[in-house]
């Protein structure tokens, strides 16, 4: 095997050394990856040693294993869940029927789609995040960011694998687009939209780790119920690493808001700016953005291609298992449509739509009600810190730009608004370049002393694998 | 393709009744701009404007109604912008180009209005190639997004396609993947007559439901650039700027279109419309038409700035105006009529002047030059009318010059065979116009079409230049049947009625494959093959049975098919 292509340097349980086919297009494709990482993944750091938690096998014991490692060099494996013995279709018109080792011809490209379309967002984040590293609030925070990085990285590898190994020719080109595409650039932009924004300061980044990895969780999920079982065993393992995003995610803004909290009681008028922290009038409107720009993510309320991924087997709902009935022929969901009224303001229609074109709203009302647990914890802390504020996550309607909502205007609440009321009050909700360039100004200087925490955000109150939150978990190399 | 799928309905909604004029004022999904000599058409179809309810145009889709205003825009750009030498179609809508006709439209549909639906947009998509070949205006698409289907055939109509590169946009013939039917408006012709896009490529090309992007959409010949999107806009301003500066101007100012005069009206199980040289009268009980053109009643302009005074006055562009708007009203409007009796009146001299003005005007005039290009395709749109068409020529009328085309598009034609002892005798003859600038779509004459087993008789009629009555007419072959006058009323009324009692669906088949003889060309291919692929496929249950994958697309189970083979 070659120097680089073999089980030692990438670590898996998809017997590489015996998978010729697999180890001929990954001899050409990572090289390719490896350069990919070093232009576009974190900038600034690449020399540096890293606290990184790498996965080399599926057990208990392998799947998270640590030490110091310079990020070009980290072992991006391919890992799957064990199969469950004699599987069967969970759902969909397939139903009942064995599980699929190879992808059945009629919905090859359908499958491709899916995986690519999964596999985009992966290398997409890694580009969002790769300057943030120089406006870091500390190492364990710097560290955190990397270990969400590299394991997106791996995220990819798990979505070529299943491209190199099951669509040929084919599968090899989708797999070096991934490559080719660039998040944010006009020419060759990231596929979905969320997945080229900018995500330029700290507080976007646990925004983004909260709620956008949290669209990334409900993908998988409904992923790994798929027919085509290397799917549902690739994403089953997958969504171990999501957990620790949205962790960094949850955790960071926790942080983010509890500091902030002590700073207004530190401050006569209770102003968190004055103190040098971000307001919470902030943080409430990076919620909306953040939020509404993942729910994009979900794809449209009504969807034929939904229907049609729950109809061939290939996409179920997260958790299948707690629906009590997995053909969704027959039943309908109920919606409220709008439509453009008199003036421009949107009215609303009730809709009964079939319930597996509903797919994707289906999705999205597990992710919103999971996506509220987190903001009542942060709600909990400012109550607990006598602040009378509560974070609210925005109506679904509010700035969505997918959808049955794309193009028309809504307010936090959810009520309609003309065009002209919509941009007049837009900056209430969403943040504005004034917001921006304060959290710029917050976190111009990076804090790299390992000891050290920037004003803005609480310590954490734990380290990672036992050690202590001022571990050097980055050395950084002059 | 995504359009809400709560729409589809399998109830056929009823036909509406459909009218073909518009204008760029009245645009609901067009806008139309100019810049010197590039003209800009830009598609943004208003989702809540279809032509009958039912559906939303969403995405860029099209019904007809979207249809009608792109063939009025072609037409008047034609006429009234000899300025333009370029337009650039486009899509005014993010990240989409146009998805093709409207699937839930298709859906409610009954199969004759979905027939004449198609059979107009492949009419409009042939106007607007003939423009870039005959008109010196350049037609360029430029894919600003997704172009699929029927949005990816219109842009095959344009003489050229810019393809925006930015990961997404796509060119894609879906239907057969996901619909179970053909891309249907010329699609799979020009892919491999026009572009000559390799047909194992086009084969694969056509079961990509997603379709091909960038380099390998160049690279296959799908589009003629594929240009990254920050540079796309430039790009197109460029091409469109080159393009122009290669064409050579045309001198003179345009034509107005005004709206045509037509007083329609309704009557005991008759109705008709009346315009100012044309006549429609509807029998409903016996689907009988009688469609009447009278000659012109005044002296022929006899310069090309006199022509250009008369305008869309003079009779040569109002007379086919006005024919053209009485056949689409016949094919949309009066579905059952099954047989139209072809009739003229007037002075057959004036009919013979008018041409022969406009024949030799139009070798340099850019105006009667359109005027006698318009003549054309006014008639291709008669030789493609699904109805029987039977020329009757009597005393009085006019059949001569650009109206005995009439008769030679008609699948028959009797004359009184009378001559000429009492002044009673009818008469036909020719003009120039009969030997060349008027073919039909399989590039012959109707004269040569119909002489295709002797072709120097053609030229031998053009020496005659008297008129020709009954007897003679048909002995030169030119007319099917002359009985005399005691004959003639009992005759005429056995053939219609006759003919009008035949099965409807076999009368449209074989008058298709008779009347288009001789030689393949892309238009009759795509009249006769796709269309008539397409149309047969439109009726099988894969398509549009209960589990035809029409009849399920974007509902949530998956269409079941019929295996076998035919
Ligand atoms: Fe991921
Ligand atoms: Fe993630």
């Amino acid at each position: 095997m070659s120097s680089v292509v073999n089980s030692d340097r990438i670590p898996n349980n998809v017997h590489l050394g015996d998978d010729k086919k697999l180890q001929r297009a990954l001899e050409a494709w990572q090289p390719r990856y490896v350069e990919w990482w070093k232009q576009m993944g974190p900038e600034g750091f690449q020399e540096d040693d890293v606290y990184l938690r790498t996965a080399i096998s599926v057990d208990h014991e392998g799947w998270a294993h640590f030490d110091y490692v310079k990020m070009p060099e980290y072992r991006w494996g391919i890992f799957l869940t064990d199969p469950v013995p004699d599987r069967k279709i969970g759902f969909g018109d397939f139903m009942g029927e064995p599980v699929w080792q190879t992808v059945p011809g009629e919905m090859r490209n359908m499958l491709r789609r899916l995986i690519v379309t999964q596999g985009d967002t992966e290398p997409a984040s890694v580009e969002q995040q790769r300057l943030l590293g120089k406006t870091c609030p500390s190492l364990y925070d710097l560290r955190n960011l990397f270990q969400v990085n590299v394991e997106e990285g791996r995220h990819l590898w798990a979505m070529v694998y299943l491209l190199h190994s099951y669509f040929g020719r084919d599968g090899r080109e989708e797999a070096e687009g991934l490559l080719e595409r660039r998040s944010g650039n006009p020419d060759k932009p990231r596929i979905l939209g969320a997945f080229n924004e900018p995500c330029t300061n700290w507080l976007s980044f646990f925004m983004f780790t909260y709620f956008t990895d949290r669209d990334g969780k409900y993908q998988l999920l409904a992923l790994a119920e798929s027919g085509f079982d290397p799917l549902a065993r690739t994403t089953r393992f997958m969504l171990t690493e999501e957990a620790h995003h949205m962790f960094v995610g949850e955790t960071g803004v926790l942080r983010v808001v509890k500091r902030t909290c002590e700073l207004m009681k530190q401050n006569k008028r209770e102003d968190a700016r004055a103190e040098g922290g971000i307001d919470l009038a902030t943080i409430q409107r990076y919620v909306n953005f953040w939020y509404s720009c993942s729910l994009d993510l979900f794809g449209g309320e009504i969807s034929s291609n939904a229907a049609s991924f729950f109809a061939n087997s290939l996409k179920g709902r997260a958790k299948e298992d707690s629906y009590p009935d997995h053909k969704a022929l027959d039943v309908g969901y109920a919606m409220q449509v709008p439509v453009i009224g008199e003036g421009g303001r949107p009215t609303f229609r009730g809709e009964e739509v079939p319930l597996r074109n509903a797919m994707n709203e289906v999705l999205r009302d597990e992710y919103v009600e999971d996506s509220q647990r987190g903001v009542d914890k942060w709600n909990k802390a400012i109550a607990e810190a006598g602040v009378s504020f509560q974070i609210k996550l925005p109506s679904r309607r509010f700035h969505r730009r997918t959808g049955i909502h794309a193009g028309m205007h809504f307010d936090v609440e959810g009520n309609p608004l003309t065009k002209d009321e919509w941009e007049a009050r837009k900056h209430q909700w969403l943040p504005s370049e004034a917001d921006e360039a304060y959290l710029q100004s917050l976190m111009s200087k990076p804090v790299y002393e390992a000891n050290q925490m920037a004003n803005w955000l609480q310590p954490p109150p734990h380290g990672i694998k036992g050690k202590p939150v001022e571990f050097e978990y980055v050395r950084r190399h002059p | 393709m995504e359009p809400s799928a709560s729409s589809a309905s399998h109830a056929k909604a009823p036909d509406p009744v459909v009218r073909f004029e518009t204008h760029p004022s009245r645009y609901k999904h067009w806008k139309l701009s100019f810049d010197g000599a590039v003209a800009r058409l830009e598609m943004n179809v208003d989702t809540d404007a279809p032509l009958r309810p039912g559906y939303e145009l969403k995405l860029n889709s099209y019904d007809l109604g979207v249809d009608i205003e792109l063939a009025d825009a072609v037409q008047r750009l034609r006429f009234e912008h000899p300025e333009v030498k370029v337009v650039v179609v486009t899509s005014g809508q993010p990240k989409i180009f146009c998805a093709g006709a409207n699937i839930y439209m298709l859906g409610s549909s009954t199969h004759g209005f979905k027939v004449n639906f198609c059979k107009y947009t492949n009419e409009t998509r042939l106007y607007l190639e003939a423009a870039c070949s005959e008109s010196g205006q350049h037609y360029v698409a430029a894919l600003n997004g997704v172009a699929s289907g029927g949005g990816y055939e219109l842009a095959l109509a344009c003489e050229e396609i810019l393809l925006c590169d930015d990961g997404s946009s796509a060119v894609s013939f879906p239907e057969t993947p996901l619909l179970a039917v053909l891309p249907g408006t010329g699609g799979l012709t020009r892919l491999v007559d026009k572009r000559k896009v390799r047909r194992d490529l086009a084969d694969v090309f056509s079961s990509l439901a997603e379709g091909v992007r960038g380099k390998r959409a160049q690279d296959w010949g799908l589009v003629d650039r594929s240009v990254p999107r920050s540079r796309f806009d430039q790009t197109v301003i460029d091409r469109a700027r080159a393009l122009a500066a290669a064409t050579p101007d045309k001198q003179g100012a345009g034509v107005a279109l005004p709206a045509l005069e037509v007083a329609r009206w309704e009557d005991a199980g008759k109705a008709g419309a009346d315009y100012r040289y044309v006549s429609v009268k509807v029998d409903k009980a016996t689907r009988v038409a009688e469609l009447r053109m009278l000659a012109p009643d005044a002296a022929a302009p006899a310069t090309a700035e006199a022509l250009r005074t008369a305008g869309a006055d003079a009779w040569a562009l109002r007379a086919f105006r006005e024919l053209d708007d009485a056949l689409l009203d016949l094919r949309f409007n009066h579905p059952t009529v099954g047989l139209v009796r072809l009739l003229s009146r007037g002075d057959a001299a004036r009919v013979i002047e008018a041409d022969r003005a406009l024949a030799a005007q139009a070798e340099s005039d850019w105006f009667a030059r359109e005027v006698l290009l318009h003549m054309k395709r006014v008639l291709k749109r008669l030789d493609l009318t699904a109805k029987s068409l039977f020329a009757i020529v009597e005393p009085g009328s006019c059949f001569v010059g650009s109206l005995f085309e009439l008769t030679l598009a008609a699948d028959r034609s009797y004359m009184l065979g009378e001559g000429d002892d009492e002044g009673t005798a009818a008469f036909v003859g020719f003009s120039p116009l009969n030997f060349g600038p008027l073919p039909m779509s399989n590039g012959l004459t109707r004269l040569a079409s119909r002489f295709l087993a002797k072709p120097d008789r053609v030229a031998e009629l053009a020496e005659q230049t008297e008129l020709l009555s009954g007897p003679d007419a048909l002995d030169a072959g030119l007319v099917t049947f002359a009985p005399d006058a005691i004959d003639w009323e009992d005759e005429v009324r056995l053939a219609v009625e006759e003919r009008a009692s035949l099965s409807p669906d076999a009368l449209t088949g074989m008058e298709a494959n008779l009347r288009f003889c001789g030689p393949e060309t892309t238009e009759t291919k795509i009249f006769a093959r796709l269309s008539a692929w397409q149309n047969w496929i439109f009726q099988r249950p894969n398509a549009v049975g209960e589990r035809g994958a029409l009849t399920m697309y974007g509902r949530p189970e998956r269409p079941e098919f019929d295996w076998r083979r035919t």
